[in-house]
């Protein structure tokens, strides 16, 4: 360990109170429009931030070298910090700063406690360092978790977008609305197996009157998702192909490998019933 | 079944059907324990067993890598198909669909590249091959 | 080597594959069945593998081989159970296995059986 991680480690160790409290006092928990929930859980981030810190510089470890293992248990305490504050809504600014608060205490004591003045820059410096990086993974946490909630809000969106329906028994209908991509497919193909599953369907009707175009690659996709619910044991029928559609997939020379197509959905439902025996009458 | 935590990376050899069945496993346990979602593993166990069997049956024997990697928070798992076998003289044909070279590697690696989201094939004829695969979380 | 049992029931011949096969033990079955179908005049093959959560391009194409054959043999084949997962993964392979019947589970695919069973029947008119 080196001269300063052993100052700074000592410091901590005789004077984190004092340390923490300032700390603490700089992030604004003296205010008034602070709650006591809010003060307490600040209070246990500053409290676990410290204990890592300790626990890493007592492994001898290097600030520099912040994604060594000793500084494991340290990055977690700032991930869990940065997740909760974004997913509170809080900017990745204001996160970093409750961070970057740690060094003001930190070089007091460090001017208040140790004499040499070239030990004192030495030990500055790591500090400084060490908070700098501290603050720096914060940011990369923030914005990975933001990241993630926009993803999960996507996938939120495309599943809204593309709901099984259970037309009858065992027939389900899967309105397409929009480009049908690579992604979109994924997403469409395992909902749709997996209902295939849950409702024991036989047929499986794929509307794409909402689909603008159709080409080569549109196709594949179309052809990927017949296969799959084939293996599942179910047939596949394609319903609102529009006339320019059809004439687009011709002009190709897609080949749609003996898919059935009817031009609306109620055709195909009319079919699907009529196979399964059933005969619809009104009454008077 | 053990409950040990996957190391960042390893080996094991590829030599024999056995070892095929080795490496699926192998897979499966690195894939559970990032956390892939059951699709994602069945991709990535799949696309390794086509992997190690061309190890096996094409390459002579070799053995398969893995590395967990990690990319600021981002996970993933990349696996070595590395053999001293006799190599691919044409990779860009290999490449393509519906190329067959003795018995029926017509659809392993163009397929299996569509498991994945990074492939990268190298071979050197009369040197043998790597093939890497990754799937990140 | 373990070898797949294979259940006989009536006509039908039955098979739940629950182990993750080496290559060897895959061909056997395929050898078994042909076998099987020719010495008990077996009209259905039935392969379960609802316990299969990999199927790769070798054990689809054994799936897709014993179809055949069994075809050629005057038997009909229905693979039964296939995962979602699995599926997606079969199709994205490249693996569509066309030629192959398949059913959501054991019921369904002997309901199709019977009813293939049926199909092939050959009526004399006198």
């Amino acid at each position: 360990m080196t001269q300063q991680s052993q100052a700074v480690l000592g410091l901590l160790a005789q004077h984190e109170e004092q340390i923490v409290s300032e700390w603490l006092q700089e992030a604004g928990s003296a205010s008034s429009r602070m709650t006591d929930a809010q003060r307490r859980t600040m209070q246990g981030e500053a409290a676990e931030i410290v204990r890592t810190v300790r626990s890493a510089l007592q492994e001898g470890a290097d600030p520099e070298d912040f994604r060594a293992q000793p500084w494991a248990p340290l990055r977690e305490v700032l991930e869990g910090l940065s997740r909760s504050r974004a997913a509170q809504g809080q900017s990745a600014g204001d996160t970093s700063v409750f961070v970057l608060g740690f060094k003001r205490p930190m070089f007091t004591a460090l001017q208040r406690f140790v004499a040499d003045s070239r030990d004192q820059l030495a030990a500055v410096w790591t500090v400084s360092v060490l908070v700098d990086k501290m603050a720096q993974w914060t940011v990369t946490t923030y914005q990975q978790t933001r990241e993630e909630i926009i993803q999960r809000q996507q996938q939120d969106l495309l599943e809204l977008s593309t709901p099984v329906i259970k037309l009858w028994e065992g027939v389900l209908a899967v309105p397409m609305i929009g480009t049908l991509d690579s992604s979109r497919t994924q997403m469409v193909m395992e909902t749709l197996l997996q209902k295939i599953v849950e409702t024991g369907a036989t047929l499986a009707i794929i509307d794409i009157t909402g689909v603008p175009t159709v080409d080569t690659l549109v196709a594949q996709h179309l052809l990927k998702t017949v296969s799959a619910i084939r293996l599942m044991g179910a047939e596949c029928v394609i319903s609102g192909i529009r006339p320019q559609i059809a004439q687009t997939i011709v002009h190709l020379g897609i080949d749609l490998e003996g898919i059935a197509s009817k031009a609306t959905l109620a055709d195909a439902l009319s079919l699907a019933l009529r196979q399964r025996g059933y005969v619809i009458t009104r009454t008077a | 079944m053990s409950s040990t935590v996957e190391t960042l990376q390893g080996s094991l050899p590829v030599r024999t059907e056995e070892d095929i069945v080795a490496s699926r496993q192998k897979v499966r346990a690195l894939t559970q324990q990032l956390k892939f979602s059951l699709v994602d593993q069945t991709k990535m166990i799949t696309a390794a067993s086509e992997l190690s069997r061309n190890t096996v049956v094409h390459g002579g024997g070799g053995q398969m890598r893995w590395e967990i990697l990690e990319q600021g928070l981002k996970r993933g798992l990349r696996l070595h198909f590395e053999d001293t076998g006799p190599g691919i003289p044409d990779v860009q044909l290999a490449l393509t669909d519906g190329w067959t070279s003795g018995g029926g590697m017509g659809l392993g690696l163009p397929g299996s590249k569509r498991l994945v989201h990074e492939f990268d094939l190298q071979s050197t004829p009369g040197r043998g091959t790597q093939v890497s695969i990754t799937r990140w979380k | 080597m373990y070898r797949i049992p294979i259940l006989q029931m009536g006509t039908t011949l039955l098979v739940t594959i629950q182990v993750d096969m080496e290559d060897q033990m895959a061909l056997a079955l395929q050898d078994d069945l042909a076998n099987k179908i020719s010495t008990s005049g077996a009209k259905g093959v039935l392969i379960d593998i609802s316990a299969l959560e990999i199927v790769d391009s070798f054990v689809g194409r054994m799936l897709a081989g014993i179809s055949g054959i069994s075809r050629i043999l005057d038997a009909t084949t229905v693979v039964v159970g296939m995962q979602p997962a699995v599926a997606i993964t079969l199709v994205e392979l490249g693996l569509s296995l066309q030629g192959v019947r398949t059913a959501l589970n054991v019921e369904r695919g002997m309901e199709l059986l019977a009813q293939s069973g049926k199909e092939s029947e050959i009526v004399v008119n006198r």
